[in-house]
């Protein structure tokens, strides 16, 4: 919007949390009464392999400042592989984000087991400030003229 | 679209026509390892009852839109084309196709549409190739950039097809005009039924093609061909420049690159992409481009031209058991009249090919190389330096 300033920038930031490590994670930090900003929104998957860059993209145009796709560590998925998974699309989302000229503070991908509480108040503190930092997106669609897309 | 549309896209296709003779399903490489799926039901569905129930049928969206069904029917009917406009209602109806990869590639596609944030896209261009900002000749890339980036996993570096076109062009004192944020054709997007974003890609594209001031751009991508030539004429009328295939360019200079070429020697076998064959009709110039490589050693298969069968998946849709059937018959094909490399003129085949050579399906001394047209012609060039 014409009349949003950097001061007063509210981001929507998009987190992929895996059910078994990063969501219990951030619960974890719920429970221990942890601060962090309210700028994220968290969709639960049920692994981070789940997530696909196509999911990534979509969020950009959908309106998305950042994503943040987390998962646990390695060695610790509870369907094995599905980091090592993650990690491999996330490496193929970077170089096309790239290419699509998106500024590579906006997205991320982090590891966050369940008992990483601390650790996960700290990252999104950290990420909010990095996409503050960032400014609003130049890659959602226009909002007077909704285009749509069929889902996938 | 209103019933009325839908029906008038039928007359358009000539399914009235239709005899029930089943010559497309025999035809068809889907049919032939799916027995569930047949193009002559499906016609004979939609002009029986309600088109927009089959609209609902997961089946629109099996179709390779291949076109080779609309060269045996005896009654002309239209069916890849009529799969189009089908598809298009389908996908209103939210009946979406199975999408590939988990839709990253469309993701990008539609971000494309939308974002008007520059790309950053030049990367590809080393320093020893030249391309200009303004110019006549124009060089339409399409998405290679970002295959490069999202097929990084199955050794195919399509990439190189866009380095080889410029280093050809170059080799003929051409330096095409390369466009610093051209978009993607919306090519996928229109046979996957959105097309409301394909328009807003055409209308992008055009725009920018216009500016830059281009008389004819040339495309090494049978889908950008087609998309360009045929679809976006239907959105914005007259385009303001011409499009040409770049093997047509290249057959009308080929003493010229003759000359200048180093042996190959390796003996090659031709697929004809569905696009660039059936749909546009150029047969003659990819075999005549082969033909000027010194030592390159030609060999036809029983199935080529217009009897040609698809590389087995289009559009990044359905890409299943079926794909890797057919693409593993045209890899053996190839081998059986004693090719070592399957060369074909579209990234995608390409693409598909390479991915249908990992892993087991095929043993290790049955397995072809798999290489682009214009990426053998610049190794020719770079042979005689
Ligand atoms: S080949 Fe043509 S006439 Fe025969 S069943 Fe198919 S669409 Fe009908
Ligand atoms: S266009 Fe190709 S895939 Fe589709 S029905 Fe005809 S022959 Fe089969
Ligand atoms: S379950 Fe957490 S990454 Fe797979």
């Amino acid at each position: 919007m014409a009349t949003e300033t950097k001061a007063e920038f509210k981001p929507k930031i998009l987190v992929f949390a895996c059910n078994w490590c990063s969501y219990a994670g951030a619960d974890n930090a719920g429970v221990n009464r942890m601060q962090y900003p309210p700028d994220i929104r968290v969709i639960r998957t049920m692994c981070s392999g789940r997530v696909s860059p196509g999911h990534v993209i979509d969020a950009f145009r959908m309106g998305a400042d950042g994503v943040l796709w987390s998962g646990c560590h390695f060695g610790d998925c509870h369907y094995i592989f599905g980091n090592y998974e993650a990690e491999k699309n996330y490496k193929k989302l970077e170089q096309m984000l790239k290419l699509m000229g998106v500024d590579h503070r906006r997205f991320r991908l982090e590891w966050v087991s369940a008992a990483e509480g601390n650790k996960w108040a700290a990252l999104i503190k950290e990420f909010v400030e990095d996409i503050k930092a960032a400014g609003p997106s130049p890659h959602k669609q226009n909002g007077t003229k909704p285009v749509e897309l069929p889902v996938i | 679209m209103a019933d009325a549309q839908l029906h008038k896209k039928l007359v358009l296709t000539n399914a009235f026509r239709c005899l029930e003779c089943g010559k497309c399903t025999a035809t068809c490489p889907i049919s032939r390892y799916n027995g569930s799926y047949s193009p002559r039901r499906l016609i004979g569905r939609m002009i029986s009852q309600d088109p927009a129930n089959v609209a609902l049928d997961p089946a629109v969206w099996t179709c390779l839109t291949c076109g080779l069904c609309n060269t045996r029917c005896p009654s002309d009917v239209k069916y890849s084309i009529l799969t189009k406009e089908l598809r298009a209602e389908a996908a209103r109806l939210q009946n979406l196709p199975t999408i590939t990869h988990g839709g990253a590639l469309q993701a990008t596609m539609r971000l494309h549409a939308t974002s008007e944030q520059p790309q950053d896209r030049m990367g590809w261009v080393t320093d020893d190739l030249k391309v200009a900002e303004k110019g006549e000749w124009g060089y339409f890339v399409g998405c290679l950039p970002y295959y490069e980036a999202f097929f990084s996993d199955i050794d195919a570096n399509p990439i190189k097809i866009a380095q080889s076109v410029v280093r050809v062009l170059n080799e003929l004192g051409i330096e095409p005009v390369v466009m610093k944020d051209e978009r993607c054709c919306g090519h996928d997007l229109l046979w996957g039924g959105d097309v409301k974003t394909f328009k807003m890609l055409a209308e992008r594209n055009v725009k920018m093609i216009r500016e830059t001031g281009v008389k004819k751009i040339l495309t090494a991508c049978p889908e950008c061909y087609r998309t360009l030539e045929v679809d976006y004429r239907e959105v914005v009328g007259k385009l303001g420049f011409e499009v040409i295939y770049i093997t047509e360019f290249l057959a009308d200079v080929s003493a010229q690159l003759a000359e200048k070429m180093g042996e190959i020697k390796q003996t090659v076998s031709y697929q004809d992409p569905c696009r660039l064959g059936r749909q546009m009709g150029i047969y003659d110039s990819p075999r005549k481009m082969l033909n000027i490589v010194p030592g390159l050693e030609f060999k036809e298969q029983a199935k080529h031209g217009v009897g040609a069968i698809c590389c087995g998946t289009s559009s990044w849709q359905n890409c299943d058991a079926t794909s890797k059937r057919i693409q593993t018959d045209r890899l053996l094909g190839a081998k059986a009249v004693g090719a070592d490399t399957l060369v074909t003129s579209c990234p995608k085949c390409y693409i598909h090919f390479k991915c249908a050579l990992q892993g087991e399906s095929i043993p290790e001394d049955q397995k072809v190389e798999v290489k682009d047209l214009i990426v053998i012609l610049a190794e020719a060039l770079n042979g005689k330096k």
